[in-house]
């Protein structure tokens, strides 16, 4: 079966991001920008399946700007086969990211979708399952575990209260949680060898989906700051503090 | 306008998610709807028509809504929105785990955008959001005919009791879904829950194993009344559950007395706490940056400093 992963270009992790002076959003001029985390733990489950003889083809998407390729070649030396690169001149939000995925997924017909939970920029949450019901498929977000056989799937899912687990026929949609693997480092040799792998670049706009934003950001602020405590000297005098200064106990 | 808030319960009792969710649908005029969707459900519905602000609630207790499967709830909802008979303006669901596996699915069938993790409402199309871990709060309007949101409940009151709203079926039926559930290992627990503690005791990577974890934190949350949260590294470690992470990816608490042992305070942890009312770090690592978001930090060995602290609380 083939396996289509969507992997998102974003800030990294480590960066702390600072708002912009006119409050038009976050300023991304020279920061280090990665793979979403989450997609990583996808690609790498997806390359697991493939390695175990359950899936045939791992193919990794990606919306947005010329610069996703990188994005898309870290996710080939992990050990997906081949890319697809969608641009789009205009900002993707998550249903006009879901409504490119169904179009490829329409083209390229995979047995199983494996994306990330939330993407960490915008942290939305949305996309898995804004495509599972575009393509009335069925669902498990928050992936600690995937068991794949012929025609089914049985997902262990990361819920508030603890664990569920979900038995679904295939196709289906997956989004990863942290639990899922530990996703491997790229090799050099991985990385010279994905640099030869095909990576096919499409136009969002030839799909033919409604791909304009419908939220407008009107401003972005910084979130009001803590400001820094004090350090206390021992347990006596935090006992104390916690009582009669901050009355919290 | 109405608004439509989807319940989160078990089907006995409701989660305090659904009150939180039920406090930011009353800052939208109109009316407030809450969809109670389950199987068996009905004390579930009596709860819910109980509380302060609600006008109407809709039981749909229906085979197919038994396991609270996305396909099924969203199947549901986008019917009775379609059906018409009440002009939806809003849906509107808690931003937990079981929130935010449904809302996306109604949104897409509705053809509209989610706003998730709304921490405010300015008016009936114009919410405030976290993004980038919380390093920028976004205000976004939607102009989308229906507007469908997820909301933090950290950022909305438990709406109390003191309402008999109407009990109605829901004709309508749901869709079967494509997923079954096979089972749920819930974690058991005597301690309050995380998102609606008022306090909380957190343990990182510090702590070293599991067993350090229970013997150390255990009696202490037992002193405080307290919940107990963890780090991402500690749950990663295999110290506690994952239902413990607490952070940007997990789960969102703002308590009154937020205590982090032997956490570095990476901005994925702080971005899921630092709206606590006091907090308190031990760590030994006078750098650590959790002392920067911190009221009263304790630089010392958390095996010395946290016995002491249960001891002194005694
Ligand atoms: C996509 C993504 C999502 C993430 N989501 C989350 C999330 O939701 N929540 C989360 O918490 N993290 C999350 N993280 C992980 C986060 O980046 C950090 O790695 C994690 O929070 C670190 O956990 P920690 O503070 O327990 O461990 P460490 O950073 O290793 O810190 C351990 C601390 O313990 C102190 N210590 C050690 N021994 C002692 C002692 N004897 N006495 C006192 N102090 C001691 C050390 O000084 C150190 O400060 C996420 C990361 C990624 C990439
Ligand atoms: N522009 C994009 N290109 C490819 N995949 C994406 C894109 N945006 C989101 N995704 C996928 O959808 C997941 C959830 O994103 P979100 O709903 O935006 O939090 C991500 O982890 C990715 O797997």
């Amino acid at each position: 079966m083939k396996i289509l992963v969507p992997v998102k270009r974003v800030v990294d992790y480590n960066v702390k991001v600072r708002v912009k002076a006119d409050q038009s959003g976050v300023e991304l001029a020279n920061v280090k920008m990665a793979m979403n985390p989450f997609d990583e733990i996808a690609i790498e489950e997806a390359v697991r399946l493939k390695e175990a003889g359950v899936a045939s083809e791992v193919v990794a998407v990606s919306c947005g700007v010329p610069a996703c390729q990188e994005t898309l070649r870290a996710a080939l030396a992990i050990g997906a086969d081949r890319a697809v690169l969608v641009t789009s001149v205009v900002e993707l939000q998550p249903l006009a990211v879901a409504k490119i995925l169904k179009a490829i997924v329409e083209k390229e017909a995979p047995s199983l979708v494996i994306l990330g939970k939330q993407a960490i920029d915008d942290d939305a949450n949305q996309v898995g399952q804004m495509l599972a019901a575009l393509l009335d498929w069925p669902q498990a977000t928050f992936a600690s575990k995937v068991e794949a056989s012929d025609g089914q799937v049985r997902v262990t899912r990361e819920i508030d209260g603890g664990l569920e687990t979900l038995a679904m026929p295939l196709p289906a949609v997956i989004t990863t949680d942290l639990r899922l693997n530990e996703p491997r480092y790229a090799t050099l040799p991985n990385i010279m060898k994905a640099k030869k792998k095909p990576l096919e670049t499409v136009a969002g706009e030839s799909l033919g989906v409604d791909l304009a934003p419908r939220l407008t950001t009107l401003k972005v602020v910084e979130p009001p700051s803590r400001k820094a405590g004090i350090l206390v000297a021992d347990v006596a005098q935090l006992v104390d503090k916690l009582k009669n200064e901050a009355q919290v106990l | 306008m109405t608004t439509l808030v989807i319940a989160e319960h078990d089907n006995a009792s409701l989660r305090s998610t659904t009150r939180n969710a039920i406090t930011a649908a009353r800052r939208l005029d109109g009316e407030v709807h809450v969809l109670v969707a389950g199987g068996g459900c009905s004390a579930a519905c009596e709860a819910a028509a109980g509380i302060e602000g609600v006008d109407k609630v809709l039981c749909a207790d229906q085979p197919a809504c038994t396991d609270q499967g996305a396909e099924a709830l969203a199947s549901l909802v986008v019917a009775m929105v379609k059906a018409g008979t009440v002009a939806y303006t809003h849906i509107l669901a808690p931003a937990s785990t079981f929130g935010k596996n449904v809302t996306p699915r109604v949104a897409a069938l509705l053809d509209v955008a989610q706003v998730s993790d709304v921490v405010a409402i300015e008016d009936a199309n114009t919410y405030v959001r976290p993004i980038y871990a919380g390093n920028a709060l976004a205000t976004v309007r939607s102009d989308d005919g229906i507007q469908v949101l997820t909301v933090r409940t950290t950022a909305f009151d438990a709406a109390a009791d003191g309402a008999a709203a109407p009990v109605e079926a829901v004709s309508i039926e749901a869709a079967a879904g494509g997923s079954s559930l096979v089972g749920r290992q819930l974690t058991e627990s005597a301690r309050p829950e995380l998102g609606a503690a008022k306090t909380i005791v957190s343990g990182g990577r510090g702590l070293g194993n599991g067993d350090n974890f229970q013997a150390l934190l255990e009696p202490l949350a037992d002193r405080l009344g307290a919940a107990l949260g963890a780090s991402r590294a500690a749950v990663d470690a295999g110290f506690v559950p994952n239902d413990y992470q607490v952070g940007q990816t997990g789960k969102i608490v703002a308590p009154q007395l937020y205590v982090a042992v032997g956490i570095s305070g990476a901005i994925q942890h702080l971005a899921g706490m630092k709206d606590s009312k006091v907090i308190v770090a031990i760590n030994k690592d006078p750098e650590a940056p959790i002392f920067q978001v911190a009221d009263y930090g304790l630089v010392g060995d958390l095996f010395d400093v946290v016995p002491q602290l249960t001891a002194a609380l005694g």
